[in-house]
């Protein structure tokens, strides 16, 4: 028995001209000439800030990987900020100063402490899960601080960026912008063809009933881990870039707290959509800015915003932008 | 020896602390079904109104039962105005909504007390040492805090086993919707529990305040260890957060105190110095990694959900 | 190739012994025996039911069966292989597919998609991570085949929140059907359907028997009747009768706990 598949059964995805593409191209647009308007204006400070702006949302993009497609709250990622920012600042103390070496360092290193860290995770689920994964980033923090040899509670200047063997030189603060948004794009790039891949649609599943999953014959499992490792892998690579970017390290960058940011950033963009952890990150980033300038008591109004999101948004800003009000 | 003995009374006494806030998040969690990671802001509250009312009328007990009281109405207040919205939420939406509430807590703290941190102090009297062994000599005021937090244990456990309220906490902890189809009013009873678990915060973090901190921050480090304990001791369960709450006290106690010691013996001097802070810190949660790896449900689970 | 893309054209199989096996199977929940020493026996292409009135422990059998719940004592084999430990996934991958009583579906995604994702769990291993899945010939084309073959070909675009209750049925057994299953566990697939929708599942049912073995937890005696080579009447966790349909049929004690209760209320036909 054969059967004619209708080709307009399998739709596929328009790109439609909504006001959320509208939004999102116009935002990459901005981000893209940014480096121009500092060059123009000589204004260094924003293009700082806008670099770390893109390096946190590469975080936020592997984060959102796990959380919105695969649906595992994980509060304990920017241990791997951590690592990858150690990987680099301590492979440079103790001499070895090229990229080639410590970037891959940094994003090995914490792939392997994200294979520990889901395997153990995984064998939970729910709060469960994210209360251990917040666990494992508190000790992992604790352990940078008892590094006395690599700065301890102090942290770790990194005096020389990694050296490309003149490929790009780091120092120029605009190449480093336009390397960071290079990799940004290309991992959104990866993760866009990897969520509708067998694998992404795997764990898409998982999210959406990982009970029937299970019983049309998943090893689910697995697959969460290896999302959890490739998530964990790429957001070590932001730590790198990281670490390049402010010239220093320190456990604070794994606090707890750093890693609700992230969170925060993949929430407030909208969960499981490509482009929302930047919208996210960008937005938080201002909103923590802006807030810091116009009050010596920022969390005040922060902390209480973020609680309104909790309550009553939907899909995050992105979702605002559709339109979607109320569940 | 002695010292021995010592660290491991300030193990039990840790873990008793840590139990009083494991419970509170589990009756929170197992009746409301709501991550509050705002909890140890809860804490952190109490410290400060301690250290506040005890400044205002110069007695520790005073100061300990208006915290109490104040951390109780701050909890019920709590509930209506940013809980309550939130049960309708998945538990991601409690993990942001609550980490808010940290972030301003925090903020509103600093606000209120200033950057520095506060002081409880004691008469002079709670903190002589008296012998409790042959040979073994302890503060009172941490005997006072082993023996206090083990009577509101007692307190809880009578509460939640022997009373009408704790009937209906059991009821809703297994069945929400029968309870409300009773005709109890659901609300009431979770603003209750959730001021029950912020009063057992409060005291845990008076108790406290004279030993360790009364500072911004304090509730977060201190949460994060009580999860570790609820992982050990197991889903949804009083008892097993007893027992894992003495565990992890002892073992980050002991740990903290001998293991630098012993892995001088271990290992070269430069080798231990370098690792012997970090792998006593690490000591609880390697426990809990191996509980994860044997028993992912831990030790004394609730039910088989 | 995937076991999924003959999930159409399935043989039936000339081996003689059972197909599914269990021996003294036990489960206690506290001090209530959902399942006591349970002995079944399914013969190869056969369309087996189980029957028993409410709470005799019919979900706690699917449990053991399927994998989700662990029996205390006893053990269970699967065309000879003893399958008492394997988890859930792995008897799926050996050929028992299970539809669900309360529909369990992937509802943010179509009924395609559904289907899809379950032709993909036999279609080799899932670690491929750049090909647009969506578009895989391998993976659409034996979904949509169960899609017609269960008469959803229509709504197949569709999201699943979308679709009626007796379509989320309809769903649920075509995606067991794209497993390429030997043995379908069907708990209850005709709950809160109307006479119509329930008629339209028989039928397709039907056309199953002699080329997939089916076991088939049922309160719709008339589907039961129809359908079934052989009936289990199960009553407080026990088999208290099994065999032909008349002899059951016959039988004092079934008619007493189970049909006898029935009768007298003048019905012939449950919705769980």
């Amino acid at each position: 028995m054969t059967a004619s598949l209708d080709p307009t059964l399998v739709a596929r995805p328009s790109l439609a001209f909504t006001p959320r593409t509208a939004f999102t191209a116009a935002l990459l647009v901005i981000l893209a000439l940014f480096p121009l308007y500092s060059l123009v204006t000589g204004n260094t400070f924003v293009l700082t800030l806008f670099t770390r702006v893109l390096i946190l949302a590469i975080g936020a993009v592997s984060l959102n990987l796990i959380m919105g497609y695969g649906g595992m709250v994980s509060f304990g990622h920017a241990a791997y900020l951590g690592i990858g920012g150690y990987a680099v600042g301590i492979l440079a103390k103790e001499g070895i100063g090229s990229g080639f070496v410590q970037w891959p360092v940094a994003v090995a290193a914490s792939a392997l402490y994200a294979l520990v860290v889901g395997a153990l995770s995984l064998r939970t689920r729910g709060v469960y899960f994210i209360m251990i994964t917040l666990a494992f980033a508190q000790m992992i923090y604790y352990v940078a601080i008892g590094l006395d040899r690599y700065g301890g509670d102090d942290g770790l200047t990194i005096y020389k960026r990694s050296d490309f063997a003149g490929l790009i030189d780091l120092n120029n603060k605009t190449l480093f912008y336009y390397l960071c948004f290079a990799i940004l794009l290309a991992s959104i790039y990866l993760i866009s063809r990897l969520v509708n891949s067998r694998f992404g649609l795997a764990i898409r599943g998982t999210r959406s009933n990982e009970r029937r999953m299970r019983a049309i014959g998943f090893p689910t499992v697995r697959y969460k881990l290896a999302a959890f490792v490739i998530a964990g892998a790429l957001c070590g690579l932001a730590g790198a870039l990281l670490a390049n970017h402010t010239n220093f390290i320190s456990p604070a960058l794994m606090h707890w707290t750093r890693s609700g940011d992230l969170i925060v950033m993949v929430v407030l963009g909208g969960l499981g959509s490509l482009f929302g952890p930047v919208i996210g990150a960008v937005t938080f980033l201002l909103l923590q800015e802006g807030l810091s300038r116009f009050t010596e008591y920022p969390d005040l109004i922060l902390g209480p915003i973020l609680l309104l999101v909790a309550i009553y948004v939907h899909g995050g800003i992105g979702g605002l932008l559709e339109g979607r009000r109320g569940g | 020896m002695l010292y021995f003995i010592e660290q491991c009374l300030n193990g039990v006494q840790l873990g008793m602390l840590l139990f009083l806030l494991a419970a509170g998040l589990t009756l929170v969690f197992g009746i409301m079904d709501l991550v509050n990671l705002a909890h140890g802001s809860l804490y952190m509250l109490g410290a400060y109104f301690a250290a506040t009312f005890a400044v205002l009328t110069g007695s520790f007990v005073i100061a300990l039962i208006g915290a109490l009281l104040a951390s109780l109405i701050a909890g019920m207040v709590l509930e209506v105005i940013a809980i309550r919205p939130l049960y309708r939420r998945d538990h991601l939406d409690h993990v942001l909504g609550t980490f808010g509430l940290i972030l301003f807590f925090n903020e509103l703290v600093r606000l209120v007390w200033g950057p520095e941190g506060r002081t409880l102090s004691l008469p002079p009297e709670m903190l002589t040492a008296v012998q409790i062994l042959p040979g073994v000599y302890y503060p009172i005021y941490r005997l006072v805090i082993i023996l206090a937090t083990l009577a509101v244990a007692a307190g809880l456990y009578v509460v939640v086993m022997r009373t009408r309220l704790g009937m209906l906490i059991r009821a809703g902890a297994s069945n929400r919707e029968m309870v409300g189809a009773l005709g109890i009013n659901i609300k009431l009873l979770y603003t209750l529990v959730f001021g029950l678990g912020a009063a057992l915060a409060a005291f845990a973090g008076v108790m406290q305040a004279p030993i360790l901190t009364v500072q911004i921050g304090m509730g977060e480090n201190i949460l994060i260890l009580a999860f570790v304990v609820i992982i050990i001791g197991g889903i949804g369960s009083i008892r097993g957060a007893f027992v894992a709450a003495l565990i992890v006290g002892l073992i980050d106690t002991v740990g903290r105190a001998f293991l630098p010691d012993l892995l001088r013996h271990v290992l070269s001097t430069n080798a231990a110095q370098t690792l012997g802070p970090s792998l006593s810190s690490m000591s609880i949660y390697m426990l809990m990694a191996a509980i994860l790896v044997f028993r992912p449900e831990g030790l004394f689970p609730a039910a088989s959900r | 190739m995937c076991t999924a893309a003959s999930a159409v054209c399935l043989k039936g199989g000339v081996v003689a012994s059972a197909l599914l096996q269990t021996e003294r199977l036990t489960r206690r929940f506290g001090g209530v025996v959902a399942a006591d020493r349970i002995a079944l026996d399914i013969a190869p292409n056969e369309v087996h039911a189980v029957i028993g009135p409410n709470g005799a422990g019919k979900t706690t059998l699917i449990g053991l069966l399927s994998g989700e719940i662990a029996p205390q004592e006893g053990s269970i084999r699967f065309d000879g292989a003893d399958i008492t430990r394997l988890p859930v996934y792995r008897r799926s991958q050996l050929g028992l597919a299970r539809s669900f009583q309360i529909t369990s579906l992937f509802r943010d995604f179509t009924a395609l998609d559904n289907v899809a994702l379950a032709v993909q769990a036999h279609c080799g291993h899932s670690f491929r991570f750049w090909r647009d899945a969506r578009y895989e010939d391998e993976l659409r084309k034996p979904a949509f085949a169960a899609l017609e073959r269960v008469g959803l070909k229509e709504r197949a675009a569709v999201r699943v929140d979308k679709l009626s209750h007796g379509e989320h049925r309809q769903l649920e057994i075509a995606m067991a059907l794209a497993t390429g299953p030997r043995l379908l566990l069907l708990d209850e697939p005709m709950a809160g359907m109307g006479p119509e929708e329930s008629a339209r599942m028989v039928r397709m049912l039907r056309e199953l028997k002699g080329n997939v073995t089916i076991l088939l937890i049922e309160h719709d005696m008339e589907a039961v009747f129809a359908l079934a080579d052989r009936l289990t009447v199960l009553v407080y966790g026990r088999i208290i009768a099994s065999g032909e349909p008349e002899a059951i049929r016959a039988d004092a004690a079934v008619r007493q706990a189970y049909l006898g209760e029935k009768e007298s209320a003048g019905e012939g036909k449950r919705h769980g």
